[in-house]
């Protein structure tokens, strides 16, 4: 097999984590749509939730919202509060109206929000009854994008999720490949495994309703994202096997992804060498220029998307960052194991947030660079602190080897900038 | 249930979020769920604050909802109080904490603080933004303005200006030196850079300017009703809506003296010759009722234009929108759905529209111009430079910001005299907006004539509308079809199309 760096002497797979509870600045799993319905060509999202959440999904969709977007809330009034029956036959309405108008859909995701939770309005139900109304054309699902219960990409968690237990069932031996990415990211990683002689991968999920994987006990996944543990629970319940590895961040993470599937489907190392070999040079050549930014530079992490531990473990070991302290939501073991085991000891690591206190905990470190979400960044800014803004790691393609230098890049940038701004100094 | 892509307001309580950010020395503790934080990014972001919101949001997950909300929000309570020492505290809930009634308000008052505690109550799922803070700005004022004694010289209050407000910070400066320069000192401003204590002596003025009714008007009847503080009716924009700003003013303080207009340019660039062109261009207005309203006037006798239709999406206005509407000859549009408004615009077919981010993105769909009167709008519409609305100055600002999407008078004209020189033609675009400048097509293929209920163009006709430049080829097409379509020809050639233009001819 490919040599890697040797694991750090002490890792951070044993260190306390930090769990703290308390006020949260974070996005809710509606925010996931932005993304999902541009992967998911024939998918429609319907929010069933208040004006609040109509209004997020616009505040996060910028300018889509005018692309004729396959999303939209249906806002909830007094009416539908009132009786619960009724709330049933206005979302059939609404609904047949949507179909009517969008003969283009094929699959529709009713999604849950705080509002539709709290008033305990079944979706669940109601996507089966409109599953038999607009069968074989459209197939609708279920799943709860709300604050309550998801935070920011736990709502395509949310969604993958509840797609698994219908994928149709398959005994063939076959590799899946389990994340939202980016076409282009997404081409690479399949061209890369398909010279290494592994043919015949789905997506999940994919990009036409026509292309749903099929699922069976010889069936074997890789996560290309840190943030689906549901997801992973469903399809282990399908019988499928996941394959541990660190995520696709940067050439080492790139390269020990791609190495354990590589083990998994006997791909002998010379194959893997000849394929790799080239990409891993140019990512690291890539990563080397940022690295003159970011090396010795000391980072903080907010909690925001899950993304955090692959991506401190990425900027550690590839670009000699030093983290302070690296906030994720949640905590997967099963998933972002391996790179916690591969994230040199030291940092705070942190679960969840209270976001008074860890506000005070990263004005005392003043690290180089604090990676936070827009709600906190330009506040921090104006005390002086360096900020990247977190929720562009999630839209931006940052896996696998070529895109590992835009993903120094991301953070190389504000540091940048910092060093080259003239606006402090007085004429004499 | 409404089927919503967009919204041009936000929920109630982003109103009051909009109040208490753009005060000092206030904070609110609001009941609700986890995600409810993204509404501080409208701050921070699209307009740039450097401080966070003062807001403090309980973030309740599923796994409190069995447990005790209340308790999580007394906890958030007194954490915010101790932390951020306001002089105040304003506190409600959501849209989903208040479907789990847990009452924040009368929580709050019984927690004993040493500080006002001002409760409010915002239904979620029947009011909007604007409401929102028009209802928490009253609740403040009505909880802290108490009767003091006038100031000895003439001084005013400036009502309505909040966070997120589309061009309050210039406006406010705009009308506060407008005041100054009548010999008139301000009071207090508020919301908008007031705190808890400058609240508490706003019965000090002497009569109150209500710049903004959406979020203000709620206020200034209360301090008219308890302070016996008059307010003004007149918007103050454009240059006819300054002067009768002024004269209401006078009215209200007979001892000031009339402002100077020395720096007013619009009267002199509306009346050049480069402006002639403009005469009679078609605009169709859309916003909130007020800016909708004072724009049409600004349109019609500033700029010379013709209104050709006008709406807004606030009903607590349709009233005045539609008496305005009627002065116009228009039919009035009251509605919160972009469709409507986009089928409206369509039907109208004017030739610029001023609106809201959301007409931006019609009008680039339609190939309209559009000028941004009114909010909802983006970060640039929170612009660096002094670029009030209101006043003279502001006056000046509009007349740049409506002319600048059309093209420019002399190039009109140019496009006219060549409009088949080989770089010098429609498809080129104006100069002065961005994008790259294309070649002429050669491509002479007709194009799938727009389909009519029952015209239908003919290829020549098609090739010889095309050869009239971009800006007037809507009222072209238009116009022949509705000369063909009065004289019950269904096919249009080359002729009908030129009879048409005799027929119009202006």
């Amino acid at each position: 097999m490919t040599q890697l760096p040797p694991p750090p002497a002490l890792g951070c797979g044993a260190a306390p984590v930090l769990k703290e509870r308390g006020q949260r600045e974070v996005f809710c799993g509606l925010t996931g749509i932005i993304w999902l319905h541009r992967k998911m060509q024939d998918a429609f999202f319907l929010v069933v939730g208040s004006r609040t959440c109509a209004h997020l999904l616009q505040s996060a969709a910028g300018v889509m919202i005018f692309a004729e977007p396959r999303f939209a809330t249906a806002i909830l009034e007094e009416t539908d509060l009132a009786g619960m029956a009724d709330a049933q036959d206005e979302l059939d309405r609404e609904v047949g109206r949507l179909l009517e108008r969008r003969p283009d859909i094929r699959q529709l995701f009713l999604v849950g929000s705080c509002p539709s939770e709290v008033i305990k309005l079944d979706l669940g139900k109601a996507a089966e009854r409109l599953t038999r109304v607009h069968a074989p054309h459209v197939r609708v699902l279920n799943y709860s994008g709300s604050g309550i219960e998801t935070t920011f990409t736990e709502g395509e968690d949310a969604c993958l999720a509840s797609m698994v237990p219908v994928l149709p069932r398959n005994e063939a031996r076959q590799l899946l490949l389990i994340g939202a990415l980016p076409d282009v990211v997404e081409d690479q990683a399949l061209g890369l495994l398909s010279q290494m002689g592994i043919d015949g991968i789905r997506t999940l999920p994919a990009r036409r309703a026509d292309d749903i994987p099929s699922i069976g006990p010889n069936t074997v996944y890789a996560l290309t994202q840190p943030f689906l543990g549901e997801t992973h629970a469903e399809l282990t319940r399908r019988g499928a096997r996941h394959i541990p590895a660190p995520l696709p961040f940067g050439e080492e993470g790139t390269t020990a992804w791609l190495s354990a599937i590589a083990r998994e489907f006997g791909v002998d190392r010379d194959t893997f060498d000849a394929v790799t070999e080239a990409p891993r040079a140019r990512a690291r050549k890539a990563v080397a220029r940022a690295t003159e930014t970011l090396q010795g530079k000391r980072i903080f992490f907010f909690p925001d998307s899950q993304l955090e531990i692959p991506l401190a473990r990425f900027l550690t070991r590839e670009c000699g960052m030093d983290a302070v302290e690296v906030g994720t939501p949640y905590i997967h073991r099963d998933i972002v194991g391996p790179d916690l085991d591969l994230l040199p000891a030291g940092p705070t690591i942190s679960e969840g947030q209270d976001v008074d206190r860890q506000l005070d905990r990263a004005r005392t470190a003043r690290a180089d660079l604090t990676v936070c979400g827009l709600g906190l960044a330009n506040p921090l800014e104006a005390e002086g602190l360096t900020t990247k803004w977190a929720i562009e790691l999630v839209f931006t393609p940052v896996h696998f080897y070529e895109q590992a230098g835009d993903l120094a890049e991301l953070f190389a940038r504000p540091i940048r900038r910092k060093e080259k701004l003239k606006l402090k100094e007085v004429a004499e | 249930m409404k089927l919503s892509v967009w919204t041009y307001e936000g929920p109630p309580h982003v109103g009051a979020m909009r109040v208490a950010t753009g005060m000092t020395g206030l904070h609110y503790v609001l009941h609700a769920p986890q995600g409810d934080t993204y509404a501080d990014l409208l701050f921070t972001m699209i307009e740039r604050r450097n401080h966070r919101p003062p807001v403090t949001y309980t973030t309740f997950q599923a796994r409190d909802l069995g447990a005790d909300t209340a308790d999580l929000f007394r906890t958030a309570c007194e954490d915010a109080v101790a932390r951020f020492d306001p002089q105040a505290i304003i506190v409600g809930a959501s849209c989903t904490a208040e479907l789990i009634q847990d009452d924040p308000g009368g929580m709050a008052a019984s927690m004993g603080f040493d500080i006002p505690v001002i409760p409010l109550e915002l239904p979620s799922y029947q009011r909007k933004e604007n409401f929102g803070a028009d209802e928490t700005f009253y609740q403040i004022v009505r909880a802290l303005a108490a009767p003091v004694e006038r100031t000895a010289r003439v001084t005013c209050n400036i009502l309505g200006p909040t966070g997120l407000g589309f061009r309050h910070r210039d406006d406010v400066a705009e009308i506060t030196s407008l005041l100054a320069d009548m010999g008139i000192e301000v009071n207090v401003t508020a919301p908008l850079g007031a705190s808890p204590a400058d609240i508490v002596r706003m019965g000090a003025a002497h009569f109150n300017v209500l710049l903004y009714p959406e979020t203000g008007e709620a206020a200034a009847r209360h301090c008219e009703k308890t302070f016996g503080q008059p307010y003004t009716k007149t918007t103050p924009i454009g240059v006819g809506a300054t002067r009768d700003f002024v004269a209401e003013v006078l009215k209200l303080a007979p001892d000031a003296q009339r402002p100077s207009e020395a720096g007013l340019r619009l009267p002199w660039y509306s009346e050049s010759v480069d402006s002639t062109y403009l005469t009679g261009k078609r605009v169709f207005l859309f916003g909130d009722a007020t800016h909708v309203i004072a724009m049409a006037r600004v349109a019609r006798d500033e700029m010379g234009f013709e209104v050709a239709g006008m709406g807004c999406y606030n009903r607590e206005f349709a009233r005045a929108l539609r008496k305005a509407a009627k002065e116009y000859g228009v039919e009035p549009l009251i509605t919160d759905d972009y469709l409507d408004v986009e089928r409206a615009i369509e039907e109208a077919a004017p030739e610029m529209i001023l609106g809201t981010q959301m007409e931006r993105h019609i009008g680039k769909r339609l190939g309209i111009p559009c000028a941004v009167i009114s909010a909802p709008v983006h970060v640039q519409d929170y612009p660096a430079r002094y670029s009030p609305i209101m006043g003279f100055e502001g006056a000046n600002v509009l007349f740049d910001t409506l002319v600048h999407p059309l093209v420019m008078g002399l190039e009109e004209h140019l496009l006219h005299m060549f409009r088949d020189d080989f770089e010098f033609h429609d498809e080129a675009g104006p100069s002065h907006h961005g994008g790259k400048a294309v070649a002429r097509s050669e491509d002479t293929a007709p194009q799938a004539p727009a389909p009519t209920d029952a015209v239908v163009w003919l290829e020549a006709a098609e090739r010889e509308l095309k050869k009239i430049p971009f800006f007037v080829r809507p009222k072209a097409r238009r116009n022949t079809e509705a000369f063909a379509a009065e004289r019950g020809v269904s096919e249009i050639g080359v002729d009908t199309l030129y009879e048409a233009k005799a027929h119009y001819a202006r």
